[in-house]
């Protein structure tokens, strides 16, 4: 057995710097959690404010340009199941979650991304805290966030955060560095400024890249708003876990599937969108 | 001949350089164990060399000899560890962010091996980059791109994507972009390399056109001295980071300054950088038109010569007779207009060697090289054409 003397409580440290953090810092949690709130329920309630058909149709359209007839079909199809589920107003709602995860996840994640590519320090940095954020059990994230933002759908919104945010910070570090040495040279040797070289070059040559982590990104999102609904987040999560709670066989299956159907929706329409990108640059 | 480009004592090591390293520089060790002892590379060693505006200058040497880390070290791309590096006269390492991007605006260009084509853009915004990080208005910077286009025969491309077009026409946009910017200093880092060889020699004689028009001042790398001897005015043989020799192509054919580049040397084919001028005479015998058969066959006796070419006025080429001719002539009172043959080749002082094999090969007579008033310029004879091809 491990000898009992020897203890490391980094538990207790931690705890005790969330708290301190809420003490001392309870204002700052307070504004964001106000600014994420204020812009997640606006999107829930655009999201409602659609009518049913015109959403459907609009997915239909968007995967008809996107990827194909057939797909548009498919999608459309899809969310119409959903609804017949009875699960249109939880799934919207799941949705805005997403949206909104997603949306801070790109802002803060593209610039952290252009940040570690440009410095190899930062870089070996910020991988091992990537890796971590990605392997943790995800239902670590909601104590500290039930803590700091309380319950309800913003920490459910961070906690799908932290979780959607290493793939976009990966993979723009990634794009960035793998654009063309002697495209850089050649934009350099123009007497371009790092801004241009960044605006004009790297980030349009980085772009599939970059596509693909928001891809990924709303992806994880998606696979943690679920999670997330344990505490208080809402959605389709809801749902899955009173199934869950109720051993309801009928309820789980459908609320699994719509999981399903607008994951598959989501991701189809993002790659559609990134082989856009892609197929500008070949 | 005022001096454009100059580098004085240019060293480029890779690594951080301790001490060791640079004592070890000054003492001549070599780059392998400069390597194997202190981990750090040498890319280029204490290289100086001055390029005279509107000359073509060659740096040539093989793979890992330091010739693409020491054209990066002239625009600063690579920072040099030493040395300095004079455009104009003025010490560019002492620039600050902003004067040296200045500089690269407006002095210096660059065309890469494999193009560095921006490919999510158009032909046109390719060349008209240059020009945009400048911020000239969008009118002039696409007359100006038309104008760079039209020059390197790719009028009419500007709305294609780079990887639409073959390997030779990439270049030709990599080389407009260049000139978009009317650049005092063009630097080419192996431009033709990738080029398949019949594209390559296209894009040789063509950039020795344009640079006979725009009279540019350009550094030019290649690994191939058939190439760099084609190209250049003077040419730089590269080694182990180090200039071995810098001189024109006669000189460096001529007297080759270590062994190293005796056996590059070898490798030549002399006979497409050696020109009619180079191998020509001036004939020992000539003559005039107004002198007299007996006059034309003494001259040709004196020498052991079978024919002599004749003159008129300003050494304008006129014909040629033959001993046997003028003999038989001379009984039957002619004169040396009535045998004045015609069936002797004629070439001008900028052919190249091997294109007058064909010639030498089918003809008795020696060739003649006049100039474009048909003026003789001297003579080739056969053995001059064969010697040039075993040096």
């Amino acid at each position: 057995m491990f000898p009992e003397q020897i203890t490391l409580e980094l538990g207790k440290y931690v705890n005790d710097f969330i708290y301190w953090l809420n003490n001392n810092y309870g204002m700052v949690f307070d504004v964001i959690c106000n600014g994420v709130r204020w812009l997640l329920l606006n999107i829930e309630w655009m999201l409602l404010l659609m009518p049913w058909w015109f959403l459907i149709a609009l997915v239909f359209i968007l995967g008809w340009r996107l990827k194909s007839l057939l797909s548009g079909v498919v999608f459309a199809v899809m969310l119409f199941i959903i609804g017949a589920f009875g699960l249109w107003e939880p799934t919207m709602s799941t949705l805005a979650i997403v949206l909104t995860a997603v949306f801070f996840s790109l802002l803060i994640g593209i610039p952290l991304g252009i940040y570690m590519s440009s410095r190899d320090s930062v870089a070996l940095v910020l991988k091992p805290i990537l890796d971590a954020m990605q392997t943790l059990p995800s239902f670590v994230y909601l104590i500290p966030a039930v803590i700091l933002f309380n319950m309800g759908k913003v920490p459910g919104v961070f906690a799908t955060m932290i979780y959607a945010l290493p793939p976009i910070i990966r993979l723009t570090n990634l794009g960035l560095r793998r654009v063309s040495q002697e495209m850089v040279e050649a934009a350099q040797s123009f007497g371009s400024s790092s801004w241009q070289l960044l605006f004009r070059i790297k980030l349009p040559q980085a772009l599939p890249t970059i596509m693909t982590g928001v891809n990924q990104t709303t992806m994880m999102a998606l696979a943690m708003v679920v999670i997330a609904a344990m505490i208080g987040a809402g959605g389709i999560g809801h749902v899955v876990v009173t199934s869950i709670n109720r051993i309801d066989i009928a309820g789980g299956t459908e609320s699994g599937l719509a999981v399903v159907f607008l994951a598959i929706i989501i991701d189809r329409l993002t790659q559609g969108l990134g082989d856009r990108f892609n197929a500008n640059l070949s | 001949m005022t001096t454009k480009l100059q580098t004085e004592n240019l060293t480029k090591v890779f690594g951080r350089p301790s001490k060791q390293v640079w004592r070890m520089l000054k003492e001549g060790v070599a780059k392998d164990e400069i390597l194997k002892r202190t981990g750090c590379t040498v890319g280029v060693n204490n290289v100086s060399f001055k390029v005279n505006k509107g000359e073509v200058f060659v740096i040539m040497g093989l793979s890992g000899s330091g010739k693409s880390t020491l054209i990066r070290c002239l625009n600063l791309l690579t920072k040099p560890t030493a040395g300095k590096v004079f455009v104009d006269g003025e010490n560019i390492l002492e620039y600050s962010r902003e004067e040296l991007r200045r500089l690269r605006q407006n002095k210096m260009a660059m065309v890469f091996q494999h193009f560095g084509l921006f490919t999510h853009m158009s032909v046109q915004n390719n060349v008209e980059y240059g020009l945009a990080v400048k911020g000239i208005p969008r009118e002039e910077r696409e007359k100006k791109a038309q104008q760079a286009l039209e020059a390197v025969g790719l009028g009419g491309w500007q709305d294609m994507l780079p990887g639409q077009l073959s390997g030779g026409m990439q270049q030709r946009v990599g080389l407009a972009r260049a000139l978009a910017n009317d650049p005092d200093i063009l630097l080419m880092d192996e431009p033709f390399s990738s080029l398949d060889p019949l594209i390559r020699r296209d894009m040789q004689m063509e950039l020795l056109e344009l640079q006979d028009r725009l009279q540019k001042t350009i550094v030019f790398i290649t690994h191939d001295i058939n190439e760099a001897f084609k190209m250049g005015d003077r040419v730089a043989v590269m080694k182990d980071g180090i200039i071995e020799q810098t001189g024109t192509p006669e000189e460096i054919l001529a007297n080759p300054a270590s062994d190293y580049i005796r056996d590059f040397v070898q490798d030549v084919d002399r006979s497409r950088v050696l020109q009619a001028k180079d191998i020509m005479f001036t004939p020992d015998a000539l003559l005039s038109r107004k002198s007299g058969l007996k006059m034309a066959i003494r001259e040709m006796q004196l020498h052991g010569i079978s024919s002599v070419f004749v003159i008129g006025s300003g050494r304008k080429l006129l014909g040629l007779i033959t001993i046997d001719d003028a003999v038989s002539a001379l009984k039957d009172n002619k004169t040396v207009d009535d045998i004045l043959k015609d069936d002797y080749f004629t070439t001008g002082p900028e052919i190249y060697v091997n294109e007058l094999i064909p010639l030498a090969k089918d003809t008795r007579y020696p060739i003649a090289v006049v100039d474009e008033n048909e003026r003789l310029l001297g003579i080739i004879v056969r053995a001059s054409v064969i010697s040039a091809f075993v040096g």
